[in-house]
């Protein structure tokens, strides 16, 4: 039985580590394809002005390039590192995309990146567009095989337990793949990631604007955001991942408690606006509800039923009780494989093995376990509610202005308008926005599938490490001081190349820019 | 789904597949670690520095990948592995991580202002990001090869007896120090190829010999240390390659000498052997004339030393010392049948395109590199 502390401390270590590699990978996911773009229209119209567009934005993506690399590292020995029992435990399923994603996409977009930048004079123009295009390329597909294991974890298909192995291992490859939890927060990511981009480009550039300076740039650049980050804003808001929440039992209790909805609603289910829940008591203060909203959205029918917490957590109740023939059937196996009565047990009440292992949290035995024990584990199914109703509902009210702010720019630009200035402002105030979204976005993922690691199948406090408290504590002073300076670092250098503007990419310490000239009669020499 | 390898060449496979990519690990990175290291003693100034750095500036990131593709198949092919050894290791691994977290940064970010300050200090970044992993994956390798004292229980939950000091005993140190020559040579090799003739080739060369004989020193000392000391393990009882993955259900014995064991049923082995020494003193003379030929001699001894240790282990991978039984062997560590026959297929489908456009991009960057090229604006 692990130790709890441990498996605290390194939940906010992985906490940590991964919203921190966060912050850069929606902006290389999204800065990656309209470098594409922008290029593009360099390779199309062959004007000069193009290239130096992609250029100075192409500065910006290696400064925020190199840290999502860098701390991605981590990311993939964490696992080893604080999560062992859970390597072990699913590896078998969870390793092949991580490994995948390295021979398929990081290998290509880490190998031309260098191409990307040193490149320009050794490559014709449709040569390096393409380099940049593989390298946007090698970005996304990185993302969707993380989002494969991730959504894995959210819902394990194509998978059985062996009792023999003692852990979980594939039983059919194509599930794994075309997940349809996996395929929904692959598309909902990649498009948060090209909104956080397009938010990024739009604000730099409206400070731009608002300056009076490389005005040439900045205006081209507000096109191409505008115009893909509408596109993306509405994907992202449409194609949210709320559709695979009807798949299992623990999506279907992400979903209610996110709607922090306690009980079963007549379909089709209102929608919450607003509210306060309260965990202990099962109510929420304070609703504002719009009516049927909620049961269209998640189940995309009048008639389908939206499950409350509370029944759902009888069905855990009941699962568990089941689960403990599982549980007991996998020991008798253990001893001996070829106990037939054993292992026809086992066959009918595998699915709820998961649910047993939640009490031994509470006991060493879960065979010992007595009513109301198995009532107590039956809820820690249901996961924070408030965190996950609160970040839901920032979230998407995020999505909804992204996709104003937007459409505005986008009218706009289109109808030839003098952008007024309290829209640049408005642009410049939104660039931390999509980041907020996008870390949220996380939390109500991974505390919505709280207490789970592997959904249904192994509880989080499980797959920790066999490592001391101290252990845990020292690597995560360590990566605080570490991260806590590279950020600090990253975003000085990104402020000056943002100040330095396009054709300013070392200056002697002091100078922050070329003058009031505008990108148009700057030197270029980069 | 028929599968049409049956399980035990499939963990054979494996074995070797991951060797592959710890050695193509090896040559590519190694030499980007290897230049690191010798940044602060060949780089004389500024521009010096700027050119060392820029020998190995657009391709680095590339080569990483090799790591952690490797960590990837090693956790998808053998999640025993990848679970006991990343955890047993923790502050040894956390040690390079934040290593080589330091290196892309440095890369990056040291060209982006000119003051001298911050210019030595990410100077210093890259030696760390350089020498330390180089140093850890050799101690790794030599605490591997006495067994680690880990045990595992009967759900198969990994415990760890010992902590980040435990890890640098001597045998340990040797080699760590045989990695971070092996690892200097190649780069000094690397920079012959790169570099035009000057004072930072001529240093360049003149470490890289002394790090050659430092290898073969080193190498020589830790095979006699291994060949006396009674270092060895090996299966007493029966093993069924065709079993499934369960570490616990075979006996082994401590045996002074096991891992030369299988020299002797497989004499072609010493051929890896060889190739260490041969590599090693192939380098040594090539450098001295200044031939490209360094280079195939110091990736000829890190293919050759990389593998003698995988050889000797055979079917072991991770030795345990507190409890041999608990060993993790090529048999009973891998993942399912049909997940190592899916990961063959991937890594046979996508390695061959790596090594394809690698290739393309070492062709296109192909050229002697001259400090004003390296200094211009926008060559970084």
């Amino acid at each position: 039985m692990p130790d709890l502390l441990v498996a605290d401390l390194s939940r906010w270590q992985f906490a940590l580590t991964a919203m921190y590699h966060f912050l850069f990978v929606p902006l290389t996911l999204g800065l990656s394809m309209i470098l594409v773009i922008m290029e593009g229209a360099y390779v199309m119209t062959g004007k000069e002005v193009w290239k130096r567009i992609t250029k100075f934005w192409g500065t910006l993506f290696g400064i925020n390039f190199v840290l999502g690399v860098a701390t991605g590292i981590t990311m993939e020995f964490q696992f080893g590192m604080n999560w062992s029992y859970y390597s072990h435990y699913v590896g078998d399923i969870f390793g092949a995309p991580l490994a995948i994603e390295g021979l398929m996409a990081f290998f290509l977009e880490a190998t031309l990146v260098g191409l990307m930048f040193f490149g320009w004079d050794k490559l014709s123009r449709p040569v390096h567009w393409l380099v940049t295009f593989l390298v946007a390329l090698g970005s996304n597909l990185s993302a969707l095989w993380i989002l494969v294991a991730n959504g894995w974890m959210q819902n394990p298909v194509g998978s059985e337990f062996n009792p023999e192995t003692m852990r979980m291992e594939i039983t059919n490859f194509m599930e794994v793949i075309f997940n349809p939890v996996a395929q929904a927060k692959f598309v909902h990511t990649v498009s948060a990631g090209y909104v956080t981009a397009s938010v990024f480009v739009l604000g730099i550039s409206a400070w731009y604007v608002l300056k009076g300076r490389h005005l040439g740039l900045a205006k081209r650049s507000m096109a191409v955001a505008a115009s893909f980050g509408l596109l993306s804003a509405f994907s992202v808001v449409v194609l949210g991942d709320e559709s695979g929440y009807a798949l299992t039992d623990n999506q279907k209790m992400k979903l209610a408690a996110l709607e922090a909805m306690w009980h079963t609603e007549e379909a089709p289910a209102p929608l919450t606006l607003i509210g306060i829940p309260d965990q202990r008591t099962h109510e929420t203060h304070f609703e504002v509800k719009f009516p049927w909203i909620l049961g269209l959205i998640s189940t995309r029918s009048l008639d389908g039923e939206v499950e409350g917490i509370l029944p759902l957590v009888a069905i855990a109740e009941s699962r568990i009780e089941n689960g403990l023939h599982a549980y007991e059937a996998v020991q008798r196996l253990n001893d001996n494989p070829e106990d037939v009565a054993a292992r026809e047990t086992f066959e009918q009440t595998k699915q709820d093995l998961g649910y047993a292992l939640l009490l031994l949290r509470y006991v060493d035995d879960p065979l010992m376990a007595d009513k109301e024990t198995i009532t107590k584990a039956s809820f820690d199914t249901v996961p924070n509610v408030m965190m996950a109703f609160f970040s839901f509902r920032i979230m998407a009210g995020l999505g909804f202005l992204f996709i104003g702010i937007f459409a505005l720019a986008f009218f706009f630009i289109s109808m030839k308008r003098k952008v007024p200035k309290w829209f640049l402002r408005v642009a410049i105030l939104a660039i931390p926005l999509p980041w907020i979204a996008a870390e949220l976005g996380w939390v109500l993922a991974e505390v919505g599938r709280q207490p789970w690691v592997i959904d249904g199948v192994l509880p989080t406090f499980l797959g920790v490490s066999s490592l001391s408290a101290s252990q845990v504590i020292m690597t995560m002073v360590g990566f605080t001081l570490l991260y806590g300076t590279l950020a600090v670092i990253e975003i000085s250098l990104m402020l000056r190349a943002i100040k330095a503007g396009p054709g300013g990419r070392i200056l002697p310490e002091g100078v922050t820019s070329e003058g009031p000239t505008g990108g148009r009669s700057v030197q270029f020499d980069v | 789904m028929d599968i049409p390898l049956d399980y035990a060449t499939l963990k054979v496979i494996w074995w070797a597949l991951v060797g592959i990519l710890l050695i193509g690990y090896a040559l590519t990175d190694g030499y980007d670690l290897g230049v690191a290291t010798l940044l602060p003693f060949i780089g004389k100034t500024d521009e010096e520095r700027r050119l060392v750095i820029n020998s190995i500036g657009p391709m680095w990131e590339g080569h990483q990948v090799w790591l952690i593709t490797g960590g990837g198949a090693l956790f998808a092919a053998w999640p025993y592995v990848y679970a006991v050894s990343f955890s047993g290791f923790y502050l040894a691994m956390f040690v390079v991580l934040a290593a080589l977290i330091l290196r892309p940064v440095g890369f990056k970010y040291r060209s982006k202002r000119v003051g001298k300050a911050w210019r030595r200090n990410w100077d210093w970044a890259l030696f760390v990001g350089g020498f330390v992993p180089a140093l850890i994956f050799g101690v790794a390798l030599g605490n591997v090869l006495q067994g680690v004292p880990f045990d595992i229980d009967r759900t198969m939950r990994a415990s760890y007896d010992g902590g980040l000091f435990g890890l640098l005993n001597p045998f340990a140190l040797l080699a760590g120090l045989a990695s971070v020559a092996m690892l200097v040579v190649h780069g000094a090799s690397w920079l012959v190829v790169k570099l035009e003739h000057g004072p930072v080739m001529d240093r360049a060369v003149k470490y890289g010999r002394i790090a050659a004989l430092a290898v073969i020193v080193f190498y020589a000392l830790a095979g006699i240390w291994l060949w006396q000391s009674g270092m060895g393990y090996r299966i007493v009882s029966d093993i069924d390659p065709q079993g499934q993955a369960n570490p616990l259900r075979k006996e082994v014995l401590v045996e002074a000498g096991a891992w030369m064991g299988n020299y002797g049923r497989y004499p072609l082995l010493i051929l890896a052997p060889l190739a260490g020494f041969a590599g090693s003193l192939l380098a040594f003379w090539a450098l001295g004339r200044k031939s490209p030929l360094a280079m195939v001699g110091s990736g000829l001894a890190a293919t050759g030393i990389i593998s003698s240790v995988g050889a000797s282990m055979f079917p072991f991978i991770l030795p345990s010392s507190i409890n041999p039984t608990a060993s993790l062997t090529v048999w009973d560590s891998s993942s399912s049948h049909i997940t190592l026959f899916i990961m063959l297929i991937a890594t046979a489908i996508f390695l061959p395109i790596v090594l394809a456009y690698t290739a393309w991009v070492f062709k296109v960057l192909w050229g002697r590199l001259s400090i004003e090229e390296a200094t211009s604006e926008g060559k970084y």
